[in-house]
């Protein structure tokens, strides 16, 4: 339902049947050859992942630049950056469904997809970043001859737990979702490979009252599961530091600081994604300008409320009375990482007030800049995080610079790979917008022009 | 670089400028450089004899020096840049932020005989303790033996023997000069630099530094696996097996005594370097953190003997390895839970206090400040 004055969330002079032509057929038909280049080159990057990732597992942590006093560094600044892009779509498909936000419906598919890779990414990194990978195992909770349990007082145990439940729940989420389109391209599938495959993926799904009443519900359930998690694997992850006593780590406002900055950096991948997606794939009668404003609108709000929690820290700092902390903020802003911080308000604080202005929300162009802003700068929030108050902590006779080495860039930029790599199989193999969901809000858009709606 | 010329004979050296080296004078450690020693050493230090004759052993007058447009790499432990104390009002700017940070956190604390002779614990007065009991959790009970050190950093001379020791004692790697450059040296005891005063004429003092086996550590509440936990003794002991490596102790340990393997620094395989270790302790892996174990081989050692004699362990009779070879005998180490012990005594000292106090980790190893008693005429000038 359209107010007046917004634009619309589907293009009008949509009919189900058209809906459903025009998303299947990214599907069914031969890929464009910029895909093929696309998928090349981010097939290429995770090739320098693995290459990388042998490299470390056989020679050691130490190809990465990590000493004492800095023990965490581009893995962990990676993790947490990637594990925050991953909240976006959960929290448009489970709490936006349940708010009844119906504009949602057209970037939720493609939102899970990315929150599910970048959780892939994510989970990548605690497994690879500690210094005997192959014993990570040891982080789960399961019985041995040893009787050995894992330490539960360490937030890094609770973090494998809130981690693989959301891995778990977002699969579970998108899988769900994704059925009843993936019965519709059984029926539309013309080779045989393709029937079977898409036939076993949806179940036996055929579209019954019975099946429907079923599906709501499960949907609704999972929705339900998946909101509480949307705070919940943030605020774990920032445990990692809010339970240490490290100055800049120890800080009460990092929950909500953190998941107002997973929202934060999770819609500005999504926009990153759906502004070139909507013209490559010539969607922009699905993904509008609506949704672009409202995403450009939810950047602003998290913004903001992340720009909070840079004053509250540098507040606290002075209001604590505790030189520690003092010192801390003031090595952020004089110390030999200034610039990061400098770039980190840059990024994360000016760009998006841009979203103020309504051209800037209303212009793809413009809102792929200041999300692309947001991106960079949410990666260097955690390494200002992580790296500057870690360089200086307790002992100045202690303290020590870090720099990432070139295996530590190729394995960032590999996982970036890994993650456009996915999504290009995704958008190759799957309906990248849920078909029937869409044509499902097909006769709203319509309600007013009843002259126009097809037999 | 610089080029020093003594006479018609010159060397090409890196140089290091300290507070309080005389002016106009530069100090050459002799050796002759390496040139030949394999993988190892081959082009490492200087060929100090060069310049050195037979007239002039120890003095050589009338040295020129030049600077010339080449780059050496010096590795340290300490930081580059200098470590002090502020001297007070007049601020010297030459010691940098570390020095200023230095003082505020009193870590070294000195003071003088007749600041002494006012306030006994003056020490004591420059941090602040919290009040045991204020954790959550009931207090822990250590009946039996209680380890603890002491360190009278008056006594301490910074001759590094300590070091030394605890290298070979504990079979802790050589990891080379790149990885130190890096900041991945891993002795287990290090000895912290501070310089006080003025730059021309700086006090220097020495505070070694282990693992403070705090009570209430930092590091075992946060490891994912349960590899460092805490000792019926007090100790706080790593599990080198358990250990995954997450780095996460290092990361919140104030006092960054723990030292990882990033490589696999020792070499297992060269059967004649079996003969160079000791047996009574783990050679590490790759990817396991280590730290300071207060020697505890030689606390089970003794513990065995006096089990055999069926009495308590004696006094004194656990030796760790840097205290053993302190030549000052600065270092103290025994059982706190014995009111007799010489490290019940230390501790008594109104001198004694422990670094990042106020954080409420309770170290087990605690230090004696510095005291000094200048004469007042040569303080002056």
């Amino acid at each position: 339902m359209t107010a007046p004055g917004k634009p619309p969330i589907v293009a009008p002079g949509h009919t189900p049947g058209s809906v459903t032509d025009q998303i299947s057929s990214i599907v069914l038909t031969r890929m464009p050859r910029w895909w093929w280049a696309a998928f090349g080159a981010s097939f290429a990057l995770v090739m320098m992942l693995l290459y990388a990732l042998t490299k470390l597992v056989f020679e050691g942590t130490g190809i990465w630049g990590l000493n004492i006093p800095v023990g965490w560094g581009f893995a962990i600044i990676n993790f947490v950056w990637w594990i925050g892009i991953g909240h976006a779509g959960t929290l448009i498909s489970a709490i936006l469904l349940l708010l009844r936000q119906e504009w949602r419906t057209s970037i939720n598919r493609f939102a899970e997809a990315m929150t599910l890779f970048a959780v892939a990414c994510a989970g990548l990194f605690p497994l690879i970043h500690v210094g005997r990978p192959w014993l990570a195992y040891w982080l789960l909770p399961y019985p041995n001859t040893m009787d050995i349990w894992p330490q539960f007082r360490s937030p890094l145990v609770w973090d494998v737990f809130a981690v693989t439940t959301y891995a778990t729940v977002s699969l579970l989420f998108w899988y769900v979702g994704l059925v009843p389109d993936l019965a519709t391209l059984r029926d539309r599938a013309r080779q045989r490979l393709a029937k079977i495959t898409y036939g076993f993926l949806s179940m036996g799904w055929r579209g019954s009252a019975t099946h429907w009443h079923n599906y709501e519900t499960a949907y609704l359930l999972l929705a339900g599961l998946a909101t509480p998690l949307v705070v919940s694997v943030h605020t774990v992850v920032s445990f990692d530091f809010a339970v240490g006593q490290l100055p800049g780590w120890h800080a009460t406002i990092f929950p909500p600081y953190f998941v107002a900055g997973a929202i934060f950096a999770g819609f500005a991948m999504v926009i990153t994604l759906a502004v070139p997606l909507r013209t490559l794939f010539d969607l922009k009668d699905f993904i509008t300008i609506r949704h672009l404003q409202n995403m450009g609108k939810v950047m602003l709000a998290t913004g903001l409320i992340v720009a909070y929690g840079y004053v509250i820290e540098i507040f606290m700092a002075w209001y604590s009375g505790n030189w520690f902390e003092e010192f801390m903020i003031l090595n952020r802003i004089q110390g030999p990482y200034r610039m990061q911080w400098y770039a980190l308000l840059l990024c994360n604080v000016l760009a998006p007030q841009l979203l103020w202005i309504k051209r800037v929300r209303s212009t793809p162009a413009l809102l792929f800049v200041v999300a692309m802003f947001v991106n960079v700068g949410m990666w260097l929030e955690r390494f200002v995080i992580v790296v500057t108050s870690l360089h200086r902590d307790f002992l100045p006779s202690s303290w020590g610079m870090y720099a990432g080495t070139r295996w530590d860039w190729a394995i960032f930029v590999g996982s970036i790979g890994l993650f456009l790599a996915l999504l290009f199989l995704f958008i190759r193999f799957l309906p990248m917008i849920s078909i029937f969901e869409m044509r499902t809000i097909v006769p709203k858009t319509q309600a007013r022009e009843p002259d126009e709606v097809s037999p | 670089m610089v080029e020093v010329t003594v006479d018609d004979r010159s060397l090409e050296l890196p140089v290091w400028i300290l507070p309080g080296h005389a002016d106009g004078s530069m100090t050459i450690h002799l050796g002759y450089g390496r040139t030949r020693t394999g993988r190892v050493g081959s082009g490492s230090g200087f060929d100090a004899y060069r310049l050195r004759t037979s007239r002039a052993p120890w003095h050589v007058a009338g040295a020129r020096i030049r600077k010339i447009a080449k780059h050496y790499e010096l590795a340290s432990t300490q930081l580059h840049s200098n470590i002090g104390l502020a001297p007070g009002p007049n601020e010297e700017p030459g010691f940098g932020v570390e020095g200023v940070e230095a003082e505020r956190r009193h870590l070294v604390r000195v003071g003088t005989l007749e600041h002494f002779r006012q306030e006994p614990d003056f020490a004591q007065h420059m941090g602040h303790t919290p009040p045991e009991g204020l954790s959550m959790y009931p207090p822990w009970d250590f009946p039996g033996y209680a380890w603890g050190l002491s360190i009278d950093l008056g006594a301490c001379t910074g001759c590094n023997a300590c070091v030394v020791a605890c290298q070979s004692e504990n079979n802790i790697p050589i990891v080379g000069k790149e990885m130190v450059a890096m900041g991945r040296e891993m002795h287990w005891i290090r000895i912290d630099r501070y310089f006080e005063g003025e730059l021309e004429h700086p006090h220097v003092h020495h505070q070694p530094v282990m693992c403070m086996h705090c009570e209430q550590a930092p590091c075992e509440v946060v490891c994912p696996v349960g590899a460092t936990v805490h000792s019926s003794e007090g100790l706080n002991d790593m599990v080198y097996n358990r250990c995954v490596g997450t780095r996460y102790c290092s990361n919140n340990c104030p006092y960054k005594v723990r030292r990882f393997n990033f490589f696999k620094y020792n070499d297992t395989e060269t059967p004649v370097l079996e003969l160079l270790r000791n047996p009574d302790v783990t050679v590490r892996t790759r990817g396991v953190m280590e730290k300071c174990t207060y020697c505890v081989q030689r606390i089970n050692h003794a513990r065995i003997e006096a089990e055999k004699e069926e009495r308590q362990i004696r006094d004194g009779e656990i030796q760790t390895a840097c205290q053993q070879v302190c030549p000052t005998e600065a270092i103290v180490f025994g059982d706190v839970n014995d009111p007799e012990s010489k490290v019940s005594d230390a501790k008594a000292k109104p001198l004694a206090y422990d670094i990042l106090a106020e954080l409420g980790t309770r170290p087990r190893t605690s230090y004696l400040a510095k005291l000094r008693n200048p004469n007042s005429t040569l303080e002056e000038s």
